[in-house]
């Protein structure tokens, strides 16, 4: 069971990668959201969550928790980019996810990637993980599944990789995951974000490469 | 009405007939009293000077001052009563801080102005309270390059590539206007700054005053006074343009 989760509740257990290349940011996850760890709720799940026109969060932990905190960030930042007449930069998005995680630390359990691209700093990603913190990272993984790939992240992420070379790297890692953790599965979901917009990918369950599973 | 005139120039909660708020008027008029300053935007920063009027030779050099900073990026040049500069530059930095505190970013030059231009633009809308008799240059550099914004005592603010406020303040916008801003280099525009406030100077009406002299440069995007031996450098160029200008007639 997800540390954190009250009797019930329902979780994302889930596998999230996120990974920054020149010129955007792709991020992915699988689509399975449980109940008391063993019952799947939905197994098309889109994890990958709107936040700003070139910003999504992927969420981890508490379906309700982190729905609640997405909504809230997505209200901020239209509210920014009303105010400023442009979009909002990713670091700020992410300061937005941190500030609600952080001060809400004892009530939530909300772990969340912020990537999007925005015209300062390119593609960028940041990692809030549970307890409220904020990392700025070449690439970031989350939930239970990412336990499975570190082995496969640390030897196969390269840095300067290209759109296609990445969005290869994320699909593997998540297809990985699936094979190994319980509480991922379904199909895997991307989103390549670069200054032209947002491109979503969608890979059927029966179309997931089976990597390794014995 | 037991005073003299139209009655209409009481409260700023009082139109005039043809529309105008004369107390918003005589702020500004306190605001031309005072002694200039200019800013100017060059490309690869922003320059404030004032011509500090000093009123006692008693008084600490450097006291007083109507440059402050509001935030590491942003410098605020005031003109007008001086005390309701400081409560508009107080206003500034606590908006500053609160920006950073929601966004984790410095606060961008537009939003500071948009912010400090609705705080004066309150106080011109009750009867309790009085406009400021003050203006404000602010001077930035933020993500998209160096930002100047002047606020008027009416509240309304605009960008400028250069702006004069105070007494000298029409002598001051045809110097600048004179200058090729893009092509000026901090350093020359600090040097410019100091000459026009020399310029714009009345001897005979004001004696003394004390330059002022701050930027807000390319370099380390950092609001600070101009180092001395720089803003000594200027003050002579400007006091010996003064004095040729003076041979020439």
């Amino acid at each position: 069971m997800e540390v954190g989760l009250k009797p019930g509740e329902i979780s994302l257990g889930t596998t999230l990668i996120a990974v920054a290349f020149d010129g955007g940011v792709v991020v992915g996850a699988d689509s399975r959201t449980s109940m008391g760890g063993s019952y799947t709720v939905n197994r098309v799940t889109d994890k990958l969550t709107y936040v700003s026109d070139r910003i999504y969060c992927c969420r981890s932990g508490s379906a309700a928790d982190t729905q609640a905190v997405a909504s809230i960030v997505t209200y901020y930042l239209q509210l920014y980019a009303i105010q400023h007449e442009e979009e909002p930069p990713v670091r700020v998005a992410a300061s937005l996810f941190q500030e609600l995680c952080y001060k809400n630390k004892d009530a939530l359990s909300a772990g969340i990637i912020c990537a999007g691209w925005d015209k300062h700093d390119g593609g960028s990603v940041f990692g809030i993980p549970m307890g409220g913190s904020m990392h700025k990272l070449p690439y970031a993984t989350a939930g239970s599944g990412s336990t499975y790939i570190y082995g496969y992240c640390d030897t196969s992420f390269r840095q300067n990789m290209t759109k296609e070379e990445t969005i290869e790297f994320v699909k593997t890692g998540v297809a990985l995951a699936i094979g190994r953790d319980g509480s991922s599965g379904g199909c895997i979901r991307l989103a390549v974000i670069t200054k032209d917009g947002v491109q979503r990918h969608f890979i059927p369950g029966d179309q997931v490469p089976a990597l390794g599973v014995i | 009405m037991s005073s003299i005139g139209t009655g209409y120039d009481l409260s700023v909660s009082t139109y005039s007939p043809d529309g105008r708020v004369f107390q918003v008027e005589y702020a500004a008029k306190a605001v031309d009293n005072s002694g200039t300053v200019i800013g100017l935007r060059v490309a690869e920063g922003i320059v404030l000077a004032v011509e500090k009027l000093v009123q006692s030779k008693l008084l600490v050099p450097k006291s007083n001052r109507s440059i402050q900073t509001v935030d590491t990026h942003i410098g605020v040049a005031t003109a007008g009563l001086l005390a309701d500069g400081r409560h508009i530059v107080n206003r500034a930095r606590d908006e500053a801080e609160n920006y950073r505190d929601i966004y984790r970013i410095p606060i961008p030059g537009k939003m500071i102005a948009d912010r400090v231009g609705h705080y004066v633009q309150a106080y011109t809308l009750y009867s309790s309270v009085r406009p400021f008799g003050a203006s404000a240059i602010i001077g930035t550099f933020d993500h998209d390059g160096p930002q100047l914004y002047m606020i008027e005592p009416s509240g309304v603010y605009w960008g400028y590539h250069g702006c004069a406020i105070g007494k000298g303040k029409q002598v001051a916008k045809t110097e600048i206007e004179k200058l090729s801003l893009d092509e000026l280099s901090v350093v020359d525009a600090v040097k410019q700054a100091a000459r026009i406030i020399y310029a714009v100077h009345d001897e005979a009406k004001d004696k003394e005053f004390e330059l002022e002299l701050s930027w807000v440069t390319a370099q380390n995007k950092r609001h600070e006074f101009v180092p001395a031996d720089l803003a000594a450098e200027a003050e002579r160029l400007a006091k010996e343009s003064l004095n040729e200008e003076m041979e020439d007639d």
